[in-house]
Formats: C-alpha cells, structure tokens, sequence
C-alpha cells in the first residue's frame, strides 16, 4: 500500500468523485461554517436561483466580524452594521441553521467558538468564508478558507469542487527558549519562507515543537498557514487533541468517541510518506518576534535590525511604517496595544498576558484592548481571575469579537498610529485608515503596553 | 456568469508587488449584503487621500492610462478570503488580471466572478509592465481559447494556463453550482455510505 500523508487520508476520505482524471474533484464538506460578512450575498444567490440549502444541520453560524465590543447587549449603532447582523439572523431562521448570534453564551470569532463547540473535530473537512479557517487544521481536519461564491456552492450541495493541492512540510524539533511562544515560531518560519511560499499548498507541521504545544498553541499556527500562502495547515491529532475535543458539546460521546479516536489514531502521516516541499527548522534559532513592514512575512527577531533592500515593495512598506532600514524596533514608543483575534485569543493568551502584566501598570501613553476570542473565553477569564489583574493594571477587557483585528467595528487604530497587535495581518490600514501594525505575541504585546515601548522582552526575562 | 472568449484591451499598469485584498476593497466597505457597488471602492484607500481628495500619483487617476484589463506586480490577491476583492475589480470594468504569481482563494473567486486571472512568467511581466507603462496605448490580447497572452505590434506573446474544466465554464458562462446541483444523487450516495 502506497504511504499517505496526513492530508492524503483526510482528503482522499473526502471525495466524492472527479470531473475527469485530471480535472477537479467533487470534495464532500463535513462542517460549514458562516459570519455575517461573507454569507448574505452566498444566500441571495441560492435565493435568486430557487435552490434550497441542502444540508442546514451542518452549518454552524456566528456574528463576529462586524460586532461591537462594548455594551453588546444594546442594539449596534451602526446601521450597515445592524443589517448585515440582521440579515444573518433571518436568513438563519428561515434556513433552520444554527446561529449563536451577539450576547449568545456560545459567540464569538468563529476561529475560536467552533473548537470550543467541539464542531472541529480531527479528520473532517471544515470551510468557512473566511482565510483564517486554517486554524481549524489544528485538530487534523482539512479545513481552508473559501469565497462566497463557494459559500453558495457548499450552501447548495454540500460540496466543493477542487484540484488537489500540493503538500508541503514543515518541521521544527528542538528546544524552544524561554518568551518564545507559538505565534513566535509561526512569525518565525513567515519571515524564513515569505508570504507565498506555501501557494497552492497544504501544508503539515511536524516535529517535537509543535507536538509539546497544546491545542491553543497549535491553533495560533495552524491560523497563520494562510499568510505564508498554503491554503490551510494541519498538525497530525494525537492525546493533546483528543482529551482537547473529548467532553465538548458537538464531541462524538461515549463509545461513539472510543471509536473515532481509534479512527482519528490511524491519520498521521505514514513513515516515508512523500512530501512535494518539505522545509526544517531548528526551535533554538527561534526568538521572540516582530513585524516591521506592511505583510507578515517581514518579520525580524525583536532585537534584529531591520533588514535593508532596495525593492520598490520593500521601500514602500517602510515608508508606509515610517521605519528605516538598519533600525531596530526595540524603544520604539508604542500607543496602542491590542491583545484579541482568532490567533491569539484564547484563554492561554490571557493567561500569559496575565502572568506578565499582574502587579504592574500600563503605561499612561497606552491604550490596550483585551478582546476574548468567545463568551466562553471571556467567562473563564472573569473566573480564574485575570480580569482583576487586568483592571487593576488599568487594561481594558472588552466583549469578544474580531474588533481591531481589521477593524469592521469601532474599534479602529489612528492614522499614523502603531498598534503592537496579536492578530495576523499587518497590511496597510488593517486596523484603520493610515494605521501601522506592528505583529507579536501575546507576551511581546503585553510587554509593550506595561512599558509604553517595545522592550527586548528576552532580556527582561533572563 | 458571462462567457469570455477573448479580449483585446489597453491595460492599467498596477506595479506594485503584494497587493493584498485588504487594500483591493478594506475592509470598512465590506457591509453590504450585496455585490453591488463594489468598483467605485476599489483601491479605495490608494485612490484617494484620506480627506477624499483624489491621489494624482495612484495610476488609476493617471488618465493616460485605461482599459479592462489589470497588470499587477507579483503575488496579487493574497491575505483575506473577501470575494468582495473580485466583485470591486470586476465591478470597476475589469475582465482580465494579469500577473506573475496568484493567491489561491483570489484566483478561485476571480473565477467564479467571470474575471480571468493570466498567470505569466516575471520576466514576460516586466516586459509588459515597461511596454505599457512607456506607452499606455499598447493594445493586449488574451485568447482564452487557445490559452494565449500576446501585446499586438511587437513579437510578445506567452501561453498562460488554465484548468481544462474552468476554461469550460468561463467559454459557456456556467459555474459550479450548476455542476454540483446536477451530481446530488452521487453526493446522496456518498453520504450514506461514508465511513469516517
Ligand atoms: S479575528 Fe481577524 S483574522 Fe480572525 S476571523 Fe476575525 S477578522 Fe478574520
């Protein structure tokens, strides 16, 4: 028998069947996920075309993108932003679909709620209108981001239709040092490979780092798989993963659960299996990191210079974050914290920013905002106790949602402004017109704002 | 969707590298539940100046230059899945986009959306680019049929590819709705016999 990655067996189990030998595959979708801001134009079309949603028991659907982060339980303000919420709202009621919509005690962004659900499970294939849908690959699911016509697709048949992608591995074994966190070593392998290295691949992490991490961490990685280009990542599921979905609401239970996780047991990647591209990294190499320019892939080791490169692009996106080249970041004075997003609002997140920011202050010039990925995220900060620590370091702890992340909401960075941001993207005007983004980790993040400036958080900790 | 065969067009030169579709259609323009309107957005935040006066040094608002069809630096359409990204270009009378290297979800929705996306090598684009840009009246032709790029007075041409069965679609205008709604009872079979 031929060796399988862990994409292949996932995949493979997946198809339905084929256009002809060398055209696209009909993939069968075990999940869909769906937000307000991908979906109504997906739903008007099925609408407009008299076809019914075939499978609505598989969907699941919060509000995220455009939600407020304050006083959520009074009508949004903002009435492009109403309607879009209502449209979800009655398009789900009238499709009988499942939407915990704003104040719901299961939202949040959907990157965080889903897992907490226990709708990501290892093995299934998952998509949502939305690029970052690559964390679900944390579980081993073959989950990827997908665009609203392809809402509608899967709206309609349950079904994708798809060439096979590349596969494409990346390892790293070692020993990661101390204030190096997941989203350190994700910064980490974007900077080393570039933005589109991983075009029109999928890619596997593999190696000791990413099997020591825990479920939140593979989560922060796998989300990021989209910004070096692949369509998704997957780290094969293994007993993290199990006792991670074991127990949660949409998690198979009792003997049911005995026998997926006997199944889920038979998807890593066969020894000897074959990989298109495959790249190594050393954990000990890895330090914490930062972004200077305008994508993620221009990242630098926190206490790096920033590279020099003559590039049209390269100028542009320095000019664009007013840093010049051989310059490091390190006392760079920094107003504007934001500490939330699918990649790093989880309660680990909290909890590191937590630990680091107990007993201390923020800095006057700072304004931080802490926003839980979830309702769930945010009651399990309230319980074991971190929002005291943030409030009595003068941090704000907002309502979850997508907020600064890319700014949909009122939650907009300056023009001209920094942003030390735990998100993804650092694009030009990302979190608002004119705003600069400057990504790290959730400790880099919570360093910033108790300084007022970036510090080199590696010898603060030694 | 509408059919496309082939196309002759002057073009936009768009040189910048990594145009990410947070920049194609931010994000703040996003709240629409339809696909109308789009294009008066596009680029938005390179067209105009915050205060909404117009940028003179954004190609778009350079008059010399128009067309329907957009050359762009390498990897353009990567970052945000937003199908609103293809809506705005199409929107803004754009049919075919041209560059070295595609983001994989921009591609698919360029596709879906009528829009070709003319994947050519770096050295082809910066021919093209500097053609177009010392001379903005350069005529491009793009020939789906035979899979064909070529800049009409000069020996320039290059074949581009395309997946057999999406150049069907975009040659009879149909989309994978149709193809998927027609195979429901294989998908039905599927279901029922699945076994993970
Ligand atoms: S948090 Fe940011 S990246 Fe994640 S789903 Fe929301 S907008 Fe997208």
């Amino acid at each position: 028998m031929s060796k399988k990655t862990l994409f292949d067996k996932v995949w493979d189990a997946h198809v339905v069947s084929s256009v002809d030998d060398n055209g696209p595959q009909i993939l069968y979708v075990d999940k869909h996920l769906i937000h307000e801001v991908t979906s109504p134009q997906a739903f008007n079309e099925l609408e407009d075309r008299g076809i019914p949603i075939f499978r609505p028991d598989q969907i699941v659907a919060t509000a995220d993108h455009n939600t407020p982060t304050l006083n959520q339980d009074q009508p949004v303000r903002d009435p492009l932003s109403r309607q879009q919420l209502e449209q979800l709202s009655k398009n789900c009621k009238k499709n009988n679909i499942t939407l915990y919509e704003l104040g719901h005690q299961y939202n949040g962004i959907v990157h965080v709620m889903a897992p907490e659900l226990g709708v990501t499970q290892p093995g299934s294939t998952m998509v949502c209108g939305d690029s970052h849908t690559s964390t679900h690959g944390a579980f081993g699911a073959i989950a990827f981001g997908i665009g609203t016509s392809q809402v509608a697709q899967v709206f309609a048949s349950q079904c994708l239709l798809l060439t096979k992608p590349k596969s494409l591995r990346v390892s790293v074994n070692g020993k990661l040092k101390k204030g190096v966190l997941p989203k350190d070593v994700i910064l980490y392998i974007i900077s080393k490979l570039g933005t589109n290295s991983g075009t029109g691949y999928f890619c596997e992490y593999a190696g000791n780092v990413f099997e020591d991490m825990s479920m939140e961490g593979r989560m922060t990685v796998c989300n990021m798989s989209i910004e070096m280009g692949a369509r998704g990542g997957m780290i094969a599921p293994d007993e993290t993963t199990f006792a991670y979905v074991k127990d949660r609401k949409f998690a198979p239970k009792g003997k049911d659960f005995e026998n997926k996780v006997a199944y889920w047991k038979t998807l890593p990647t066969d020894k000897g299996a074959n990989f298109d591209k495959e790249y190594h990294f050393d954990a000990a190499d890895i330090e914490p990191m930062i972004t200077y320019g305008t994508n993620p892939g221009m990242g630098i080791k926190i206490s790096e210079t920033i590279p020099a490169d003559e590039t049209p692009s390269f100028k542009k996106a320095l000019e664009y974050m007013n840093f010049e080249a051989g310059e490091r970041l390190i006392n760079k004075p920094i107003n504007f914290v934001f500490i939330g997003s699918c990649t790093n609002s989880r309660i680990e997140d909290f909890r590191v920013a937590a630990k680091f920011i107990k007993g201390k202050k923020k800095a006057d010039n700072v304004t931080a905002w802490l926003v839980p990925g979830s309702k769930q995220v945010e009651a399990q900060i309230i319980e074991e106790g971190l929002k005291t620590v943030f409030d009595e370091a003068g941090f704000e702890l907002r309502q979850p949602g997508c907020s600064a992340c890319l700014a949909m909401n009122d939650d907009k960075i300056p023009q001209g402004q920094y942003c030390v941001s735990t998100s993804n993207r650092n694009f030009e005007g990302r979190q608002g017109q004119g705003s600069r983004t400057i990504l790290a980790s959730p400790l880099v993040a919570a360093a910033t704002a108790v300084e007022g400036k970036i510090i080199d958080i590696t010898k603060y900790l030694n | 969707m509408e059919k496309f065969t082939t196309l002759k067009s002057t073009a936009i030169p768009l040189n910048i590298e990594n145009v990410d579709t947070d920049q194609i259609i931010p994000a703040r323009f996003l709240k629409a539940t339809d696909k109308k309107g789009f294009g008066d957005q596009v680029f938005r935040d390179w067209r105009y100046h915050k205060d909404g006066s117009e940028n003179p040094e954004f190609v778009f608002n350079d008059s010399s230059y128009s067309g329907s069809i957009l050359v762009a630096g390498n990897n353009f359409g990567c970052g945000s899945s937003r199908e609103h990204a293809a809506w705005a270009i199409v929107g803004y009378g754009f049919k075919v986009v041209v560059s070295s290297f595609f983001a994989d979800i921009f591609k698919g929705n360029a596709l879906n959306n009528g829009l070709l996306p003319v994947q050519v090598t770096d050295i082809f684009l910066s021919d093209l680019m500097s053609k177009i840009i010392s001379n903005p009246q350069t005529q491009i032709e793009v020939n789906l049929k035979r899979q064909t790029i070529s800049v009409l007075g000069y020996d320039a041409y290059e074949n581009f590819e395309i997946d057999d069965y999406k150049k069907t679609c975009l040659i009879n205008g149909y989309d994978d709705i149709d193809y998927l709604v027609n195979h429901k009872t294989q998908i039905k079979a599927f279901e029922a016999q699945k076994n993970y």
